[in-house]
């Protein structure tokens, strides 16, 4: 069918809903919204596709301000102490200090990979300094069988769910032991065993797949849900808005969980978007929006259980937007000091830092002192070190992992590039790092 | 990813809050491992001497210096893109903003649509529109407004309406270590559009001249920067205005025995080609810069084959279905009788571009050399 008559035939199906006899839609509940001042004739009793709304004679502008900005849920103030009591989740001291571990972990990855990239021994890093509390946070509400698209930042959720330090160095080294076999860049993770749909580059295209893949855990009813992560800049792109919309009207089991840490690269949220930040949306698609502190690993535990809760229970969707600030660089490409300030940045390293704030909720509970942080740095430290050596001392994959995993099976013209590629390699064979590589099958 | 920025200089750390800087420390290991250099060789150009007065920049400073005559020059023209307003992750917008306000160089939302939906817009009402996609991986959320709407503004509306003054700038090609989404050469997608300019610059002096042809082009152009070549290729650059023509290929060293054709990075690396040809085979080689891939200069590519009857083009794409095949299929049509091997084609395998595995996947010099040395024994 053309367009046009496809455009057609839409509007002829349209024309006959709206004439349809009034009285098959007089008892709409709608109806009972309406004050009794406002009461319509019978004759205004329909309504227009898609819309519950009374008629006004009154012309009003809808200001986007008019409503006061969304809150930010939060259980612990910046020194770690419990605001309101009732909101404590009341972990036991050993699930905080796995939370802690992992936080402080980390952390202490990021700066030993960001260390390296610097002196040239793996190509490219992305840190997660600031928003250790929204990864480990939600993570740690999520069933683990829950399955996760992330975008490039939320490495903590990973290790929380069981991702070694190991699996982390050997993908960044892009080695033998990288389950992703090499071909992507350094922190682009996947994992089966952690129900962690494997990274892409390109931004937001993970959101429309979150909502397909929760449709068949719907369809399913296999009690899990999906978990979607993305950044305050990727909720610019167009699969952001699709993926809501499709959410919504198909009423999937989906978190949608936004990262707001303040940049996308060097491009601050004011040229991001003017409305009140990525939570505003929320109503506008239909879907059940909180916003959260995410430098409170509590607050961003507490919500996304409450997510989950809801988004299983009701089979719908729920946006997330955790409030967090990018510590670090946007990558090892990037040098934040072009476009932002020290003292801006430290004011996030200095009073309201994730790590800082369970560190000193457990300091208050007599949970963790000095000497275990010393003990621990030292030991964190020990355990990054030594499986970073371990992945160092790992060879590439064998060149001819290149060719496989375009298609299931290779087909007869890869065969035939591959065999080329072998051949080639053998008569230059000087000019190529097979050093470097396991070796290709004779 | 960006290309090889200066390290950051600052280093915050996660828990100073609690027990002071430095808490968790820094990688101590004093082994440093030398990044892997480039193989690239860059031979600068020399700039005609009617070009005038030259400095010494590298490739994207000369784009900045095309914008800037643009910015300059055009007052209804804008540049933007993300992050295009503190100077862009490549640094090919540096100062534009400060020089001519942010109502003309400034930053969009994160949205290749959006970008190229604009600029169409923007040309549509007469403005002149530079927009950047921050990586050529990155422009197939564009896809529709690139080939359904610029390029067939004008077929569609009996030109009534076009989208003329609209440049797409978009960084492409292999660095080292770009993986699958910071490497692709996406030339030939676009080529299937009839209505879009396609062009691939080789160095600064390119670059200028021909960005500054395709914004005044009144058609819409996409201008692929090679991003390797962003730093690593320096040369004289003529300061002030001066254009080179677009759909027009350019014959860089003049050979008698084989045609090597290729654009963008890829010409440097036939150059390295041309010359091991002559030392270790005694060949002489004429090297051919497409420039402009659609509409592609035939007439230059067809009149050297007939001399020297090989022909080899070579780029960074898969094979299958790359701009090569194009070239191949119009060459044997052409010049059928003037050949003395098949027309060969050194490519990237059809596979996506891989990490680790890049050395191996690239049309390097000894794949093409070994290309040529099997067309010369046909």
């Amino acid at each position: 069918m053309s367009v046009a008559s496809r455009c057609l035939w839409r509007s002829i199906g349209t024309f006959a809903k709206h004439a349809r006899p009034s009285r098959l839609v007089s008892s709409n509940n709608n109806a009972r919204n309406f004050s009794v001042s406002s009461r319509v004739s019978a004759l205004d009793d329909h309504f227009f596709p898609g819309t519950k709304c009374r008629y006004t004679q009154k012309l009003e502008v809808l200001e986007p301000d008019q409503k006061d900005p969304i809150p930010v849920y939060r259980v612990m103030d910046n020194k770690g102490n419990v605001i309101d009591a009732d909101e404590d989740p009341q972990f036991d001291k050993e699930t905080c200090l796995k939370m802690y571990r992992c936080m402080t972990l980390l952390n202490t990855m990021d700066r030993i990979l960001y260390e390296s990239q610097r002196q040239g021994r793996i190509s490219f890093y992305m840190t997660n300094y600031g928003e250790e509390g929204t990864q480990i946070g939600s993570a740690a509400a999520l069933d683990p069988n829950d399955l996760i698209f992330a975008q490039y930042r939320e490495s903590g959720v990973l290790m929380w769910r069981g991702f070694t330090l190991d699996n982390f160095m050997d993908q960044c080294y892009g080695n033998v032991s990288d389950v992703g076999k090499g071909r992507q860049m350094p922190v682009h993770y996947g994992s089966t065993d952690f129900h962690f749909v494997t990274i892409s580059s390109p931004l937001a295209t993970q959101l429309p797949q979150a909502a397909g893949a929760a449709y068949a855990f719907k369809r399913a009813q296999n009690g899990q849900v999906v978990m979607c992560y993305f950044g305050d800049g990727a909720a610019s792109e167009g699969d952001f808005h699709g993926a809501l919309n499709f959410a919504a009207t198909l009423e999937c089991p989906v978190i949608f969980f936004c990262r707001n840490n303040g940049y996308a690269i060097s491009t601050p949220t004011h040229d991001q978007y003017r409305g009140d930040g990525i939570a505003s949306r929320g109503a506008g698609y239909g879907i059940a929006t909180i916003r959260v502190d995410g430098n409170d690993v509590m607050a961003v535990y507490n919500v996304t259980k409450v997510a989950r809760q809801i988004s299983l229970a009701q089979s719908r969707p729920v946006l997330v937007e955790a409030m967090t600030y990018r510590i670090g660089h946007h990558s090892t490409s990037d040098d934040s000091s072009a476009y932002r300030t020290d003292s801006e940045v430290s004011y996030w390293v200095k009073e309201d830092h994730p790590i800082g704030r369970l560190g000193f909720y457990m300091m208050n509970r007599g949970w963790w002192t000095e000497q275990d942080e010393k003990n621990w740095k030292n030991e964190s430290r020990k355990q990054v070190l030594e499986a970073f050596s371990r992945a160092e001392k790992k060879l590439k994959p064998n060149p001819e992992l290149m060719f496989t995993d375009v298609y299931d099976e290779m087909t007869p013209e890869l065969k035939k590039q591959l065999s080329s590629m072998k051949e080639h390699v053998q008569l230059y064979k000087e000019n190529y790092p097979l050093g470097n590589f396991e070796s290709m099958d004779k | 990813m960006g290309s090889a920025r200066i390290p950051g200089q600052l280093l915050f750390h996660a828990n100073k809050l609690l027990f002071g800087r430095n808490a968790w420390g820094t990688a101590a290991s004093t082994c440093l491992v030398a990044k892997k250099s480039s193989t690239l060789a860059y031979q600068p150009d020399i700039s005609p001497a009617e070009f005038g007065e030259t400095t010494r920049m590298n490739l994207f400073q000369s784009l900045t210096s095309a914008m800037d005559i643009v910015l300059q020059d055009d007052p209804t023209s804008v540049v933007f893109g993300e992050d295009v307003a503190f100077g862009g992750v490549f640094r090919c917008t540096v100062g534009l903003k400060e020089k001519y306000g942010k109502d003309r160089v400034f930053n969009t939302p994160l949205s290749e649509q959006g970008i190229v939906g604009f600029g169409i817009g923007i040309a549509v009402a007469g403005a002149t529109a530079v927009a950047e996609i921050q990586f050529a991986d990155y422009i197939f959320p564009a896809f529709d407004q690139l080939v359904n709407e610029a390029a067939k503004y004008r077929y569609r509306s009996g030109d009534l309406f076009n989208v003329g003054k609209l440049t797409i700038r978009s960084p492409c090609g292999a660095v080292g270590h770009g993986g699958l989404y910071h490497s692709q050469m996406p030339e030939s997608f676009f080529v299937h559009a009839p209505g879009l300019k396609v062009v691939i610059p080789r160095g600064p002096i390119q670059a200028k001249g021909l960005l500054l042809s395709c914004i005044r082009d009144q058609n819409p152009c996409i201008f692929l920067e090679p991003k390797i070549l962003y730093r690593s290729a320096v040369e004289e650059v003529p300061v002030g205005d001066y254009v080179l023509p677009l759909g027009k290929a350019e014959v860089i060293m003049e050979g008698s025995d084989v045609t090597l054709l290729g654009w963008g990075t890829q010409v440097h690396v036939l150059r390295q080609v041309a010359d091991l040809a002559h030392d270790k085979l005694n060949i002489s080689c004429e090297l051919i810069d497409l420039r402009t891939i659609l509409p592609w200069d035939s007439a230059t590519v067809i009149e050297s084959v007939k001399k020297t009857g090989r022909l080899l083009v070579s780029h960074e794409a898969p094979i299958t279905g790359g701009f090569g095949a194009e070239i191949a299929s119009t060459i044997q049509e052409e010049c059928f009788l003037h050949l003395e091997a098949p027309v060969q084609r050194v490519c990237g395998y059809d596979t996506p571009f891989p990490h680790v595995y890049e050395a191996f996947y690239l049309p390097d010099k000894w794949r093409c050399f070994e290309a040529l040395k099997k067309m010369i024994n046909y």
